[in-house]
């Protein structure tokens, strides 16, 4: 198969990856190199076998649900690139 | 000259002769005089100050509590979040973070009294086999600077080979810690998924990730590894499994052990000078007691397609919340969208940028099951048939790598570097603990030996390590001061 630009503009927008139209074409022909290697997977046979997500053989972890400590606020904002008082401050999400 | 080894130096401390602030300032100034390798990105000034300190109160006022890594400086791969320190993972977009927690790895060693140095420089967010990826420049493996040092961890194994510091920590999600050991002629150690915490870990690949040391004797990676090991709540892939106790089976030997050849790995294009490393290596293990036993992977050539879906598959997910909003690097638009979009399309390098987008593919509607689904369908064949070949053997044994460390710039084509990791990313996909030690040089280049185990079995692999280290002297020569000299003084 080969993978289109179209494509390519699409998986870019949908992991919010800013591309230029250069970058578009050279992961456009890169991944295209590799999922054609990696298409060998389609030979294995694996009907007889269920997924693995977990390999270490555990199924849930679970805890209490009990109030525990957390970040104090100030900690936890101490990164924010943009702050208002007590948040993080972001862009207009609708125009 | 001053000694190398954990072991050594604990003695040195515990005789008095000298402190732990000294050995943070000797492994300092020759982290320092590294400069040109750039395996360094930062130091931990006031951490260390604050360690040595605390070192040192142990030493004198308890020093029965006091326990192996007690004032030992160390280095770690600026992948793990140590609280009041810069952590960026190599890259642009998390410039500037200060992580305001420190993770369980880190954390365990800290209580230990062992004494952080200095933040290794690595791939970006882990992903790479040469550390060609750092936002912050590649760095030189001390065997001769125009060469690669392996990667991810590229950093983690150059100062531990270039003797600046007993140990450092790496991850390994596909083989980032072994790769980079066999490169630099260093002992690299990947323990069984779940068996150190990932809490504080900047997370790659989840369900792959491991975190390990990297010293010079398997001896030293015992004793780190020990410190770090077992259950963590705030883990929650981390294992409820009882950790076995490492010292009880390292003097053990491999006189009457089964050690498994799998035919795959000594085939895959090894070159001639690390297939005639490792075949001298698998010899004298026999010639220590070992039994030999070809054993068959056969999914072995599927591993490396099934890995380059799962993994950036788990990155393209992982790496979502590098958004500009909470922490790091930050482009300012009147939009959300365009702010994601710049933020994200600005800080990310390229290999990053093209792991997400291949696993953002491979998780979008419509190729799921075509790839993630098949893939992790794979995985299961590839773990169960380790699991058949621990069913005959207590172990196996093969190379690391199939190359040496290779010159910087040589692999540009993104899936040739891939290719690298064929031999080690198949033990993450199954969970199992992996080493690799120095066997030999191909060309005046280290070559690794990779021993693998059962899952939770990692005394036993650090067992096979060390009884190859017991009869060899490869894990103790330096590397040489100029470029292709000299040889091991075995």
């Amino acid at each position: 198969m080969t993978l289109e630009r179209d494509q390519v503009a699409h998986v870019a927008m949908l992991a919010r990856l800013g591309l230029s139209d250069q970058d578009l074409e050279r992961y456009r022909e890169q991944l295209d190199a590799i999922l054609a290697h990696v298409d060998r997977l389609q030979q294995v046979d694996t009907s007889r076998v269920g997924e693995t997500a977990q390999i270490g053989g555990l199924v849930n972890a679970w805890r209490e649900d009990e109030r525990r400590e957390c970040l104090p606020v100030e900690a936890a904002l101490a990164n924010a690139p943009r702050r208002r008082r007590d948040h993080f401050e972001v862009g207009a999400i609708q125009e | 000259m001053t000694p190398r080894t954990v072991a050594e130096l604990g003695a040195s401390l515990r005789r008095g002769e000298t402190s732990p602030a000294e050995l943070a300032a000797a492994s300092r100034g020759a982290l320092e005089s590294l400069a040109p390798l750039h395996p360094v990105l930062r130091y931990t000034d006031e951490l260390t100050e604050r360690q040595a300190a605390r070192a040192a109160r142990t030493l004198a006022e308890a020093p029965e509590t006091a326990g192996p890594l007690c004032g030992i400086p160390f280095a770690y791969k600026d992948v793990l979040c140590v609280e009041g320190v810069e952590t960026t993972a190599g890259s642009r977009i998390l410039q500037g973070y200060v992580p305001p927690y420190t993770g369980t790895a880190v954390g365990r060693l800290l209580d230990a009294g062992a004494v952080p140095v200095a933040v290794t420089n690595c791939d970006e967010f882990a992903m790479g086999s040469s550390n060609e990826n750092s936002a912050f420049g590649p760095v030189g493996n001390p065997w001769d600077p125009s060469r690669v040092p392996g990667g991810s961890s590229g950093g983690s194994a150059a100062v531990v080979a270039a003797g600046a510091v007993p140990f450092s920590l790496g991850t390994d999600t596909g083989g980032s810690i072994r790769q980079p050991a066999s490169f630099c002629g260093v002992a690299g150690f990947k323990p069984t998924y779940g068996r150190v915490s990932r809490y504080g870990l900047i997370a790659f690949a989840s369900s792959l990730d491991q975190i390990g040391p990297f010293a010079r004797s398997v001896d030293d990676v015992a004793r780190v590894f020990t410190a770090m090991a077992g259950h963590d709540p705030r883990d929650s892939t981390s294992s409820p499994t009882e950790v076995e106790p490492v010292d009880e089976q390292l003097e053990r030997g491999v006189a009457g052990l089964r050690l498994g050849v799998p035919h795959e790995y000594m085939t895959e294009g090894l070159e001639p000078g690390v297939r005639t490393a490792v075949e001298s290596a698998l010899a004298l293990l026999e010639k220590l007691g070992a039994t030999l036993e070809e054993v068959s992977l056969p999914s072995t050539p599927a591993a490396l397609s099934t890995y380059y879906i799962i993994a950036p598959a788990e990155c393209s997910a992982n790496l979502a919340r590098m958004d500009g909003v909470r922490f790091g690097f930050h482009v300012d638009r009147p939009s959300l969208t365009d702010s994601y979009l710049e933020t994200r399309g600005q800080g990310f390098g390229p290999e990053v940028k093209r792991r997400v987008m291949l696993g953002t593919y491979a998780l979008s509607s419509g190729y799921y099951d075509a790839y993630y689904r098949k893939a992790q369908k794979v995985r299961t064949l590839i773990a169960e048939e380790f699991d058949r070949a621990f069913e005959k053997v207590d172990a196996l044994v093969c190379p690391t790598s199939p190359i040496v460390a290779f010159p910087k710039g040589e692999r540009s084509d993104p899936l040739s570097m891939y290719l690298c990791d064929v031999l080690t990313l198949p033990v993450n996909l199954a969970g199992l603990p992996g080493i690799s030690v120095p066997c030999g040089l191909s060309e005046g280049l280290p070559v690794g030996l990779q021993v693998i185990g059962p899952r939770f079995q990692d005394a036993r692999v650090l067992r096979v390590a060390h009884a190859y280290q017991g009869a060899t002297a490869w894990h103790e020569a330096p590397p040489p001061p100029a470029p292709g000299a000299g040889s091991p003084t075995s």
